[in-house]
């Protein structure tokens, strides 16, 4: 599991692994989103919170459809597959490489683009928590839709259609919790459901994501 | 005898073209006297006559649901016990189910517009509401993409499954997100709050209606789906002579 | 000994059963090689027995974690070099180091060459040296000589043969002479599936609706 987890990290930061690729687009969305609603300082505070969790969960969802499907074609599943490790485990371990490359790059740049968006300054403790808590989630649901659609022509956007609507509950209580923080009412309740969902995804997801794969390697 | 034979396709096909026809004059006579009906009611004190949009909206809202609810059980049996018509069932009810969200969702804007002073609201009920109208759009979409019919009913199985839980998680996230205008639950049992019953007959038979007019929607497309299997299945046993 | 027992197996493909009937069995030391005219489901039979989808029928009997699979694509990462191609095969495998494994395929001097820098042959080299590193002893190929020289596939040959004397077994998909003339030969055109069989459990969507 370990040299899996190390392979998939090293294929991801050398040249054409597409590293950094989702931390600008998450730069760009946030670059955007001013000039779309106004250069006007309190109005961007007031929907930083948002902006940063979406363009964070959209920049999330580029990268998805790698994590299974270049070892798809080039036949590595198969013999993952065949591999002592347990397809679950595989997909676990999968989901974390795309987390770490992907995810937490997101999570410790999301701070900066805060100031961009002049997010209040109570929230950023807020804003790195429920990232943290929230993004594994993300990259775990990604790996769910990514086995499902592995095997097809046209998944990419498919495989967005399927992952996000099962991101909402993610960004609703991510969002709430550094909108809270930033109004200064208390964000706990909010954190301690987002990571209520976590858990149970990252506990359940990857015997769903396991079967989906088993079926379309067959 | 036991139910499962229903499984068999030449049994289904059997069974479901007598019953069709008793089960699409059912849902005509049900539908069309239970709307009839509703839109002779008095109208209520509060809401005027923008009441009687009930009698679609909350019908199909009901559908909207029980229908998720059914290709949920129609994927566990798939999934569990391989019975082929359970999968087709199942993709058979999917835009059946995503057009009586629809019709929940439109209806529901006209209703709150005078009601409310507005088309959409973002409350709890119609956001989830739309919510699962993703859901079924996403099931739709992957039955359309994947070839294999095999792989195609074994993955949006899973899927089924998966979604279930989110949008039922999707549901209370959204109660905690936003506490809503939506009123509470039309046939609530408490008394007082309970609807007079002017209002309430007709709306159990358009609802009974509804339901029936699934069902022979549900049939018709199953059978549809079934034919086309066997059309597939002829096709590939040619081929691979 | 009996590496691998197969009884009565029946295999499908786009939801028709393409074999059955088909037993045989694999013993230490003994290659076994697949004939049968394109399309009659060659692949599909390896596919099965190594454990990448259901059997519709039969069974298959062989030691936990005793069968490794070569299909038609190698696994190979073009970022990563031989050696490191190599090792993570290794690693996942808990198989044996990757020197000898080197040696034997003749890759020694291109260990630290990119995969995407291979030529095909030099890749398919590679991937045959990864069932050397999986330490599994019943070896299923398929095609394992396409783009191979004819100088390469007698250094696989040799491979082959000292992995059956060491007590190892394979089942080979192959049109081309290996140079292997104890290696019994298994025609599967007995074995087509005939269609009509109505009191079978389908093998999917195309059997059930037919």
């Amino acid at each position: 599991m370990k040299s899996l987890l190390i392979r998939d990290l090293r294929l991801a930061t050398r040249a054409g692994g597409g590293f950094g690729l989702a931390l600008a687009f998450f730069l760009i969305v946030c670059t955007l989103v001013p000039f779309g609603v106004g250069p006007e300082g309190g109005q961007l505070a007031r929907i930083a919170p948002g902006i940063l969790w979406v363009g964070a969960l959209l920049a999330c969802l580029l990268s998805l459809d790698r994590i299974f499907a270049l070892d798809f074609e080039d036949g590595s599943l198969d013999l993952l597959a065949t591999a002592p490790l347990p397809l679950e485990g595989a997909v676990a371990v999968k989901a974390l490489a795309h987390w770490l490359t992907t995810g937490l790059p997101l999570v410790l740049f999301a701070p900066l683009l805060g100031v961009l968006l002049h997010l209040p300054g109570p929230a950023y403790p807020w804003l790195l928590a429920s990232l943290l808590l929230g993004t594994p989630a993300l990259s775990m649901l990604g790996a769910f839709g990514a086995a499902v659609t592995v095997g097809l022509r046209r998944g990419g956007l498919l495989l967005s259609l399927l992952v996000l609507p099962l991101y909402v509950p993610t960004l609703i209580f991510g969002a709430e919790a550094v909108r809270r923080g930033a109004s200064g009412a208390d964000p706990v309740t909010p954190l301690v459901f987002l990571a209520a969902i976590t858990l149970a995804v990252l506990a359940l997801v990857p015997f769903a994501s396991a079967a989906a794969l088993r079926v379309n390697l067959r | 005898m036991s139910i499962w034979e229903y499984a068999n396709p030449v049994k289904f096909m059997r069974t479901s073209g007598a019953a069709l026809p008793f089960v699409v004059a059912g849902a005509a006579l049900c539908t069309v006297v239970g709307l009839v009906w509703g839109f002779l009611t008095p109208l209520d004190y509060k809401q005027g006559s923008t009441v009687k949009i009930i009698f679609l909206h909350v019908p199909a809202a009901l559908m909207a649901i029980n229908i998720w609810l059914m290709m949920l059980v129609a994927s566990l049996i798939w999934l569990i016990r391989r019975h082929h018509v359970s999968a087709l069932a199942a993709k058979a009810a999917a835009p059946v189910g995503a057009v009586m969200t629809l019709i929940a969702l439109m209806t529901g804007a006209i209703w709150g517009q005078p009601m409310w002073g507005t088309w959409w609201e973002w409350d709890p009920r119609l956001t989830s509401f739309l919510v699962l109208f993703l859901f079924y759009l996403g099931y739709m979409a992957l039955w359309g993409a994947v070839e294999d019919a095999d792989s195609a009913a074994d993955l949006t199985g899973v899927l089924c499954l998966v979604g279930s839980v989110f949008a039922i998680l999707s549901r209370y996230a959204v109660n905690f997100w936003n506490q809503g205008l939506h009123q509470g639950a039309s046939l609530s049992l408490a008394p007082g709050e309970r609807m007079s019953a002017v209002y309430r007959y007709p709306l159990y038979l358009t609802m009974l209606g509804f339901f029936l007019l699934f069902l022979a929607l549900l049939l018709i497309r199953t059978r549809t789906e079934i034919r086309r299997r066997r059309l597939a299945a002829l096709l590939a046993r040619e081929n691979r002579r | 000994m009996t590496r691998l027992a197969v009884r009565d197996l029946a295999v499908a493909r786009g939801g028709l059963r393409a074999v059955e009937q088909l037993s045989f069995a694999l013993a230490a030391g003994q290659a076994l090689i697949l004939r049968g005219p394109n399309g009659i489901g060659k692949t599909t039979v390896l596919r099965t027995l190594a454990g990448l989808q259901p059997a519709v029928a039969g069974t298959i009997e062989a030691a936990p974690e005793s069968l490794a699979y070569a299909g038609h694509a190698d696994g190979l990462k073009p970022a990563l070099s031989v050696a490191e191609n190599l090792r993570f095969w290794s690693r996942v495998f808990d198989g044996p180091e990757i020197g000898a494994a080197l040696e034997r395929m003749n890759l020694r001097d291109l260990a630290t060459r990119p995969a995407h820098a291979l030529s095909a042959g030099q890749k398919r080299r590679l991937g045959l040296a990864r069932l050397l590193v999986t330490g599994r002893p019943v070896w299923l190929l398929d095609e394992p000589t396409v783009s191979l020289d004819s100088a390469s596939v007698a250094l696989f040959a040799g491979v082959l043969r000292d992995h059956l004397a060491q007590g190892g077994a394979a089942l080979i998909a192959t049109h081309i002479d290996l140079g292997l003339p104890e290696a019994e030969i298994l025609d599967l055109a007995p074995y087509r599936a005939r269609p009509g069989q109505r009191d079978q459990r389908p093998a999917g969507f195309n059997e059930a609706f037919a």
